[in-house]
């Protein structure tokens, strides 16, 4: 395994921990206008992601820089290429972000609709589009020979990454209703533990089709392999959730969501970033990389200190590992 | 129009981004001294000010992102270029500060009632020191623009050759304290404004008066520390960008001894001063330590540069560097001029009484922001034309699939959005600044989801 296989592997894992964490957080602001009824069955909800949100988004901003820096051309080529969907990303994250720390710091109901209106379609479009931008690295891009994207943004409006924005948004909502239901008691955690059971059904529809077709288009046979783990941890977790085992339900989509991210990360390899007007100006994990001594030093950093990041995260969680209710709300709300 | 469009979200972030630095530390020391004395009025300065850190927090948390996605999405050719040396610092950033920052700032908010006491307030060091470590990284990335080194440069693109020098540059070593001293400048002096504002009223003097103390206290030695870190950078960068120093003179021609000019009104461009009041000799002791000291012109720089660089103009836009560089120091050394007077009036037992010293202190609160941002501008826009300094110009460096709708479009909305948000976060600062700080729990609440 040289360093730029490495490299890859780390940028798939860092994607697999920003989609398996932020998504269940994505989840649960999709479905925050559906499942409360009342404020303080909002302040719940709100609860149960309060404390690790920020956390979880950091996960991203670090498989950014990560890109950045040992893969700097497939970085410039993606973030370029993709503006807009990246544009509307970017202002999501921004409105939903403040969105947490805004609601409850002033006692109006207008004012928290606003902001609740923000929290869903905050979360609401990064989970679809996270899916479209993810089909159309899978699929390929227009590149010309300088790896500058040259194609438009309704060609990533193609079908296919559609498909694959539908089925991210599906298995997050699902994701996120796991979560509720692990994390919350009373009315929240039945309600949400019923949307888990319709979600999760749409949700392996669409991702069946959404896996397979990149099976059919790129896979390999680890990809194939991966892709059967994750469709039967779906299941099973599904399955879990029918039974009122919340932990394992959360497992099993958590295990999915990973999988499958690995899944397109291995019908990827070795390219990073396919062209589709000439297999000669894709971009690989050798013409996209930085150089070798960029490469080292970065994985010495990270050897030292993503086991620690993962220390103290895990921590966070078990701090925060007791149940939200109704009565941890004050009634004078 | 992606210049303009980096300059705004860039000083737009970094409007935020000191107070949060400066704010988490004084919220930090502020709850040592609860959790040391166990006095009730340190808790409840802590949670005032908490408050008030984390709504700023949030903003500079999610104007961040931004600036990480811009250099791929607008920079491309510039991120294919330094992405070998300058990813590396960005991605560190990352994974030692930010994980550090955010995950313990959860910890703290929802933290009060689950965890005790001393890890509680370890958890605001935490946020604290990521805070500082993310500044000193992302500052060694751009000092790396302003004076690369450590690296080779191939042709195609540069290859870092030594990541200890890059860390290391002189530049960073230099920018680090002072942007850290602005940093806490800036948060002194946010708490001297609030504290004023309840203090002139004579309300909850309890609380405000050790806030103010310790404001005006971090205001001072942040003021000297400016001075100080500020007269240092200065001579770093007479060394490395000669050009930036001339032009923040607007010194055409070699001079020896150069003088400094407090104030001039001249043409546009600058090169004709018709009034100006100049002290003889201080820019060269600025740039070099000695009232006889040589500072090269923008003219003879000028000339150099086309011989070893080419044809082309390697001057920055002089104005703009002239009085940023003015405004700065002149708003930077009129606040800590504040706080320094407001510490002699506060000593012993002493409050004045009269409103206008402390309608004073309040407005204060505009000079930082005003000092920092003056700052930014003028080291960002005295590199020009050059993007990573004798190595890249800006005009080069842009996206070139990137066409000029998609540009405007994104300019428009960010500008719309973050326009909106910093309406909405002054009003929220004032309103919580200006409210009753949390008096009636003698304990915290117990209540996780109370913070939204």
């Amino acid at each position: 395994m040289t360093l730029n296989d490495l490299w890859f592997a780390a940028i798939a894992v860092l994607f697999v921990g920003y989609f398996v964490l932020e998504g269940f957080d994505f989840g649960v602001g999709v479905l925050l206008p559906y499942i409360p009824k009342d404020e303080r069955e909002r302040q719940v909800m709100v609860g149960t992601i309060g404390p690790v949100w920020d956390g979880n988004e950091v996960w991203l901003i670090t498989a950014g820089g990560a890109l950045f820096a040992a893969f700097p051309e497939w970085y410039a080529t993606l973030f370029s290429g993709f503006y807009l969907p990246l544009l509307f990303i970017l202002l999501a994250l921004i409105v939903r972000g403040v969105a947490f720390e805004y609601r409850g710091k002033h006692d109006s109901k207008r004012w928290r609709r606003n902001w609740d209106r923000c929290l869903f379609w905050g979360s609401l479009v990064p989970a679809f589009l996270w899916g479209v931008v993810f089909g159309n690295i899978v699929r390929g891009v227009a590149l010309d020979e300088r790896h500058e994207f040259v194609g438009t943004f309704w060609a990533l409006l193609n079908p296919f990454a559609l498909l694959g924005g539908l089925t991210t948004l599906a298995m997050f909502v699902t994701h996120g209703a796991v979560f509720l239901a692990l994390k919350t008691r009373g009315k929240v955690r039945r309600k949400a533990k019923d949307t888990a059971e319709r979600a999760g059904v749409i949700a392996a529809v669409l991702a069946i089709g959404f896996l397979t077709w990149t099976q059919v288009m790129e896979g390999s046979f680890a990809s194939v392999l991966l892709t059967v783990v994750a469709i039967a941890a779906w299941a099973a977790g599904m399955v879990a959730n029918f039974f009122g085992r919340e932990g394992w339900a959360f497992l099993g989509s958590a295990v999915a969501i990973g999988m499958a991210t690995i899944s397109l990360f291995a019908a990827l390899y070795p390219d990073v970033l396919p062209s589709t007007v000439s297999s000669e100006n894709s971009l690989n994990i050798e013409n996209a990389a930085s150089t070798p001594k960029t490469l080292q030093i970065m994985t010495w950093v990270a050897v030292v200190f993503l086991p620690l990041v993962l220390l103290y995260q895990s921590w966070t969680y078990w701090v925060f590992r007791r149940r939200i209710g109704v009565r941890n709300i004050p009634a004078s709300h | 129009m992606a210049r303009w469009q980096f300059g705004i979200t860039t000083v737009y972030h970094f409007l935020f981004v000191p107070l949060a630095i400066g704010l988490s530390l004084l919220v930090a020391l502020l709850e040592t001294a609860w959790v040391r004395t166990g006095k009730h009025v340190y808790l409840t300065a802590t949670r005032f000010w908490g408050r008030l850190f984390l709504i700023n927090f949030a903003l500079g948390l999610v104007t961040g992102i931004v600036q990480e996605f811009q250099f791929g999405m607008s920079w491309s050719t510039y991120s294919r270029f330094v992405g070998d040396v300058f990813g590396a610092p960005l991605a560190i950033e990352a994974l030692l500060a930010f994980f550090l920052e955010s995950t313990f700032l959860g910890l703290w908010i929802f933290g009060w009632d689950r965890l005790n006491k001393v890890v509680h307030v370890l958890c605001m060091w935490a946020v604290a020191i990521g805070t500082a470590l993310s500044a000193y990284f992302i500052l060694a990335a751009n000092s790396f623009m302003q004076w690369p080194v450590g690296f080779v440069n191939t042709g195609t693109r540069a290859e870092m050759t030594d990541f200890g020098a890059v860390l290391t540059n002189k530049v960073a070593v230099a920018t680090f304290p002072h942007v850290l001293m602005a940093s806490w400048l800036t948060a002194g002096v946010v708490m001297m404004c609030f504290s004023a504002y309840h203090l002139g009223r004579s309300r909850n003097v309890e609380v405000f008066r050790p806030s103010l103390r310790l404001a005006l206290v971090t205001t001072v030695i942040a003021g000297a520390g400016l001075a100080y870190t500020g007269d240092s950078l200065a001579k770093v960068m007479t060394q490395t960008q000669p050009m930036k120093i001339a032009a923040a003179e607007a010194l055409y021609e070699t001079a020896q001894p150069a003088p400094f000019s407090l104030f001039t009104i001249g043409n546009l461009s600058g090169t004709e001063p018709l009034f100006s009041i100049e002290v003889p000799g201080l820019l060269s002791f600025l740039a070099t330590g000695r009232f006889d000291g040589q500072v090269q012109g923008i003219n003879n720089l000028q000339a150099e540069y086309r011989q070893k660089y080419g044809p082309g103009d390697y001057a920055p836009y002089v104005p703009i560097a002239y009085w940023g560089f003015r405004l700065m120091i002149g708003f930077g050394l009129l606040a800590a001029f504040i706080g320094l007077c407001l510490l002699w009036l506060t000593r012993g037992h002493r409050l004045p009484r009269k409103r206008w010293i402390w309608r004073v202190a309040t407005w204060a609160v505009v000079l930082p922001f005003l000092a920092n941002s003056a700052g930014w501008i003028f080291t960002e826009m005295g590199r020009q034309p050059w993007i990573v300094f004798t190595q890249l110009k800006t005009a080069d460096a842009v996206s070139p699939s990137i066409g000029l709708g998609h540009i405007i479009a994104s300019l428009t909305a960010f500008t719309l959005l973050y326009g909106a948000l910093a309406v909405v976060e002054m009003r929220l600062m004032y309103v919580f600044g200006t409210a009753d700080p949390p008096h009636d729990q003698p304990e915290p609440v117990k209540d996780p989801a109370l913070a939204y």
